[in-house]
């Protein structure tokens, strides 16, 4: 019931808004084709302006990630990890989710197939997956569209969030699937 | 603050490279995540062109406005900068939408001219305004009713149950924006106001 109200929500919501909003605004008397094209003008320029605050921030965590340093960070936070009772098979996945989205949805994905999607770290995976999002990408892209270099505490509002999801995650999958 | 993580990221990348004598990965890293960038920023031409046309429909029909007027209540607590039934409410509104949906690819244009619009008000122009600062805390922590892309993964893996972790990542979501929207709050106490 919930799954085919949700797949049905998520196949039709774009159909449905790219059908909904030119005919409400033809009826307002809007002359849609001219309107969007005056819209659509923008577009370009802002996914070009982006390019600089991208390459700049996919280089740098590129060079982390790849040079093997992500790899040493979790190594030295496992023990710790594991401590407080959490699998450490999930802590790549906690440490990439902020910084690489392709990235850790690779990682999410390894673990789901790997420990199975109904186990307790493939249900954690999917949970955090799910519930955070990649918070230095977002912020490169969206300051990045209007030229801000001065993030302000922006950025740890956002590594704030993904750590609170991230034990929150923990919390519920094992209150409820644990 | 971020040019301090930025320098971090490549300095202890490659040193880490040259004690396990491997420079070349990090010539081969710059070329790949420039050109990375390079093409994300190609691919989200198309999708910006269309989200941006969609919207400037909606904005000469008077659907922003009536969207910005709907979340007026909620608005002017979170920003209290932004005049009422400013255009950046409806997108913001849109984006979050999107994002509750789990449509990432629409999200992204509506959040831009978001951002678009709030650059607007910013009057010190590369600096981050408080109204930015907390669109993002939302963007990035924001609840999730469909995390499709994750459900989508689950179903190839052969699930049982693939949605069953609608409810666990709501939960999270939610704990994970109340403690965002509360950080932005503390931590304007103790910033000036831009």
């Amino acid at each position: 019931m919930l799954e085919s109200f949700i797949s049905l929500l998520s196949k039709w919501t774009i159909p449905f808004l790219v059908l909904f909003i030119p005919t409400f605004a033809y009826i307002k008397g809007v002359k849609v084709y001219e309107e969007f094209i005056v819209g659509a003008e923008e577009g370009f320029k802002i996914a070009i302006k982006l390019i600089p605050y991208l390459v700049a921030m996919l280089v740098a965590i590129g060079i982390f990630r790849n040079s093997g340093a992500m790899n040493i960070v979790v190594t030295a936070i496992s023990p710790v990890i594991s401590f407080f009772g959490i699998p450490g098979e999930i802590l790549p996945l906690a440490i990439m989710r902020p910084l690489s989205g392709g990235g850790a949805l690779g990682l999410a994905t390894e673990l789901i197939n790997t420990f199975g999607p109904d186990s307790l770290i493939g249900r954690l995976a999917s949970t955090m997956q799910g519930s955070s999002d990649t918070t230095f990408f977002v912020l490169t892209v969206y300051f990045g569209s209007v030229g801000i270099s001065k993030y302000r505490h922006a950025l740890w509002v956002g590594l704030i969030a993904d750590i609170t999801s991230f034990i929150a995650s923990i919390y519920i999958v094992n209150k409820i699937f644990g | 603050m971020i040019n301090l993580i930025w320098l971090l990221l490549i300095i202890i990348g490659i040193l880490v490279a040259a004690i396990k004598g491997q420079p070349e990965i990090i010539t081969d890293t710059v070329i790949q995540s420039a050109n990375l960038g390079v093409r994300y920023s190609f691919d989200l031409i198309g999708l910006m062109t269309f989200w941006l046309g969609i919207m400037r429909l909606g904005e000469a029909a008077g659907l922003v406005d009536i969207l910005a007027k709907i979340i007026r209540p909620f608005t002017r607590v979170l920003f209290p900068s932004v005049p009422a039934n400013h255009p950046a409410m409806g997108a913001i509104l849109l984006n979050i939408s999107a994002n509750v949906l789990g449509l990432g690819n629409a999200a992204t244009p509506f959040g831009l001219k978001a951002m678009q619009e709030l650059q607007l008000l910013n009057k010190n122009s590369n600096e981050a305004s408080d109204a930015m600062i907390t669109f993002l805390a939302i963007n990035t922590s924001c609840i999730v009713i469909v995390p499709a892309t994750i459900i989508g993964v689950r179903v190839a893996a052969g699930s049982i149950n693939p949605t069953e972790i609608v409810g666990t990542t709501l939960f999270a979501t939610l704990i994970g924006m109340t403690i965002a929207l509360t950080a932005d709050k503390v931590f304007r106490l103790f910033t000036r106001k831009g």
